[in-house]
This record gives C-alpha cells, structure tokens and sequence, in this order.
C-alpha cells in the first residue's frame, strides 16, 4: 500500500466552472499574435544568426567593430528593434499564458504578472535605448577596436 | 509475456485460454465526516493503493477485471459503468496513465507481464474510488447550448439536409460525453475553468450543422478566455477517445470559424 501522490486529486468540488464571461477578441487576436510573430521571427532570427555566424569571417569576425558597424545602418536597426519587440511581446505573452495555466491563486496570478510587465518593460525600454543611442566610436578607444567609418583619433 | 487468443496446444478446441494480471488501483475512501453543503470544501479521505491477482481470460476487458474484483475479492471498489459495450461513457478511466474505456480495452492488449495501474480520470474531483464529480464537465457542456436552435416556425416535415452539409459535421456527432478527451487535456488540468475538448467538440456539432441557426451565439461562447484560444493542440484529446473523434481538427475548425467570422 502506498499513498497517492497527485495532490489535485481528490480536489474538493466545485458547482460548476463559476468562470467569468470575457467578451471581445483579446484571446483571438492574442492567438493570432503568436502565429504571426512567430513566421516573422523565423526570418529575424534565423537572418540575425545567418549573419552574425555564418556570414562573412563566421563567428571568429564578431566582435565590437562588427556590432558596431551594424548598428550604424538603419537597415540593422530596424531589424535588430522589430526582433527586440516581438520577441519580448511573443516572450511575454507566451509566459501570461503560462502564468494563466498554473497560478491557482488569484494573488498569485496578479503578482506573476507584474513581475512579467516590470520585466517586460525594462529589457524593452533598455534593448531599444541601447540600438538607438549606440555610439559606434567612444572616444578613448584602442584605434584597431573601432569600426573602419570612425574619424581617426 | 503476450497472451493471444490462439489455444495453446494443451486447451481443448475452442477453449479461451486464460493468463495471471495484476490490477492496481488507485483508492480513494471519503472520510466518514458527514457531507458538507455543495461546493463546500469536502474533508479529506485516505488514498492508497490496491493490488490485486486475477485469473482472467484472453477474452476479458478491463471492465471484467473490475468486476472480478468488485464481485469476488472486494465489495468496497467503486466505479462506475453502465451499457458495457462503449456506448454510454460511464466508464472513462485512466489505465496504464492512458485515459480509456475500461469496457472498449482489452486485459491482453495491456502487457499483463506488469501491474496495470487504473486510476480515476484527472483533473475532476474524486468522489469514490474511480468515481469523479463529472459537474464541472456538464456544466460546461451545458454552456454550449447543446441543442437545435432554429429560428423561424415550425416546418410540417423534418429538416432536410444534404450528404455533403452532413458530413460536414458527422465526425463529432459520435460523441459519448465519457470525459475522456478533457480529462487527459493538460491545460484542463492545471486550468479547470478551460471549457474543454468534450464541450467544443459538442459546440462544432451544432455551430456546422446546416439546420442549426445558433452558431454566431456558441462561437461567441467560445471566444473566451476560457474557450478555444485555451487549446495548445497538444492532441491528447484525439488519443484519448474512444469514439475515435477527431478531437484537435474540431477544435481547430472552431477556431478558425470564430477567425473568419470576425474578419
Ligand atoms: C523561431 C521563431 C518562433 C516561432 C515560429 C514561435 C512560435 C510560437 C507559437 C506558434 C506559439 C503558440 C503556441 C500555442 O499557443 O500553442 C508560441 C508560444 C510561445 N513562444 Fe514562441 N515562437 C518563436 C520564437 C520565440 C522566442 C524567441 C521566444 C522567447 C522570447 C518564444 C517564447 C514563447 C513562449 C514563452 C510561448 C508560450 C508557450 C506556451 O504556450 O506554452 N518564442 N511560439
Ligand atoms: S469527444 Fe470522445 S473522448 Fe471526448 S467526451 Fe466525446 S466520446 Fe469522450
Ligand atoms: S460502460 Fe458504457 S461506455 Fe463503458
């Protein structure tokens, strides 16, 4: 004889679900989120990893003149800002989900989610300060380290 | 060890042969404490496991298992079936961590050379034994609307249909409410307010039923928090039935109706 080891069951009964009514099309256009950020994720992503590993001298060319000289053109930009944002709204939302499927305490669930937005928030507001206000060519730098646009020191 | 139904050259012709199991099963005993109102925390009872040795036929089903036990070893077993033969879905349960019919599954299918574990299908509250508190289920079932709703008066002679506009939704017309598919959902169990497969594959059979006027009402019903959007197409349901109903396909289909409709 041993003891069962599932703590859901038995679970004391309930009346009936008790769930609240949502109206309106969050949860669809939520869904919907997540199918279309992820077909433009795979390019983004696959594209930064092509480029960045791949491409050109390989992983062994990366370092700081290489990111440098990308977040100089607005193409890399664009695409390094839209790979921030939808992965961190893909990330964020996938994780509500989640957060929805295992908090069983309302307090829980409210908690789990701030900490989710304040992080939310922080890594975006940090990730795009950072692709936007990137000096390519700090003063004071080893010459050899710089990317080849920079004025001579 | 595989038992198969060819006689041995040792049993006479025609003779079921007949090999050892040992059943498992999952105990649940209520405490003596008298019920609380509905809804009301229910104190705690004792959960333990059974085993039990069996001489049974190559013939037999989980069900008669079962009722080897209940009949002859010991009276206190709780479960619950009714028609015996996979038409009614009283006796879902979860055997060998598979949620089936105990009358549609065959002992020898199951490996008799180790225990075969029952126990009472997850995510629904435990009442006795293998029997759950199906509430929870119907009621979400019941949200669906599981029934015609037409508009207009009456017509003098049935409803005409189409092969084609039937076929469009046979497949979850087949449906025995056994709770098999909700009950293997993993979102369901962590998540119990998810309406669940058994209540959208109930909701297609109308929403895509030519003579139903009630869809826009039900897909509205399901695009909830706790509708549609909730499947994670994880396929347990389809696995799970007994009826073999494309459950996943279903409720792909009703999502992508409540799409369509709103675009
Ligand atoms: C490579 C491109 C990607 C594709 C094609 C993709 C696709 C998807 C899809 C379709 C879902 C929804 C699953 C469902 O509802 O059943 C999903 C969920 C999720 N994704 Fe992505 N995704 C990608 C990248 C990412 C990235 C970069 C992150 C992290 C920042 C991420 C984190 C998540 C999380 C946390 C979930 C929720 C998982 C769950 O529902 O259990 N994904 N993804
Ligand atoms: S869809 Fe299949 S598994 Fe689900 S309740 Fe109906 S018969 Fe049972
Ligand atoms: S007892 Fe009716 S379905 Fe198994």
């Amino acid at each position: 004889m041993t003891t069962i080891a599932d703590p859901k069951a038995p679970r004391a009964p309930r009346p009936g679900p008790g769930r609240r009514v949502t109206r309106g099309n969050v949860e669809m256009a939520s869904w919907l989120f997540m199918r279309i950020s992820g077909v433009v994720l795979v390019v983004l992503i696959f594209g930064h990893l092509f480029v960045n590993l791949v491409a050109g001298g390989g992983v062994k060319a990366i370092d700081f003149a290489f990111v440098a000289g990308k977040w100089a053109s607005l193409g890399w930009q664009v695409w390094d800002l839209l790979m921030l944002w939808l992965a961190m709204i893909h990330g964020a939302n996938g994780l509500r989900t989640i957060i929805n499927d295992y908090a069983e305490k309302n307090a829980t669930r409210l908690w789990l989610k701030v900490l989710l937005a304040a992080s939310f928030v922080a890594v975006v507001v940090l990730g795009t300060l950072v692709i936007f206000t990137f000096d390519p060519c700090p003063a004071g730098a080893a010459a050899g380290t710089l990317p080849s646009f920079c004025p001579a020191p | 060890m595989t038992a198969t139904l060819e006689p041995a050259a040792s049993t006479a012709v025609g003779e079921v042969p007949t090999f050892q199991v040992t059943l498992k099963i999952a105990r649940y005993i209520p405490s003596d404490a008298p019920a609380p109102a509905y809804g009301e925390p229910v104190p705690a009872g004792t959960a333990r496991w059974d085993e039990f040795q069996l001489t049974v036929h190559g013939t037999d089903r989980v069900l008669d298992a079962l009722h080897q036990v209940k009949w002859d070893l010991d009276g206190t077993l709780t479960f619950r079936r009714s028609c015996a033969h996979g038409v009614c879905g009283s006796d879902a349960m979860r055997i060998n961590g598979r949620n089936r019919l105990a009358c549609k599954t065959l002992l020898k299918d199951l490996d008799p050379s180790k225990p075969i574990t029952i126990e009472p299908i997850k995510g629904l509250p435990v009442i006795k034994d293998l029997v759950v508190d199906m509430e929870p289920f119907f009621a979400s079932y019941r949200e669906i609307m599981p029934f015609l709703i037409t508009g207009a008066n009456e017509p003098t002679k049935e409803r005409l249909q189409s092969q084609t506009q039937r076929d469009r939704f046979d497949d979850t017309t087949k449906c025995i409410l056994c709770a098999a598919c909700t009950t293997s959902c993993p979102v369901f169990w962590t998540d119990g307010q998810y309406f669940g497969p058994a209540a959208i594959v109930n909701a297609h059979r109308f929403i895509f039923d030519s003579r139903d006027e009630g869809g826009a009402q039900r897909l509205e019903i399901l695009n909830d928090k706790e509708g549609a959007w909730r499947c994670r197409t994880t396929f347990n349901c389809t696995d799970a039935c007994p009826r073999g109903i494309q459950v996943t396909k279903a409720i792909q289909e009703v999502k992508r109706a409540v799409i369509t409709r709103t675009f």
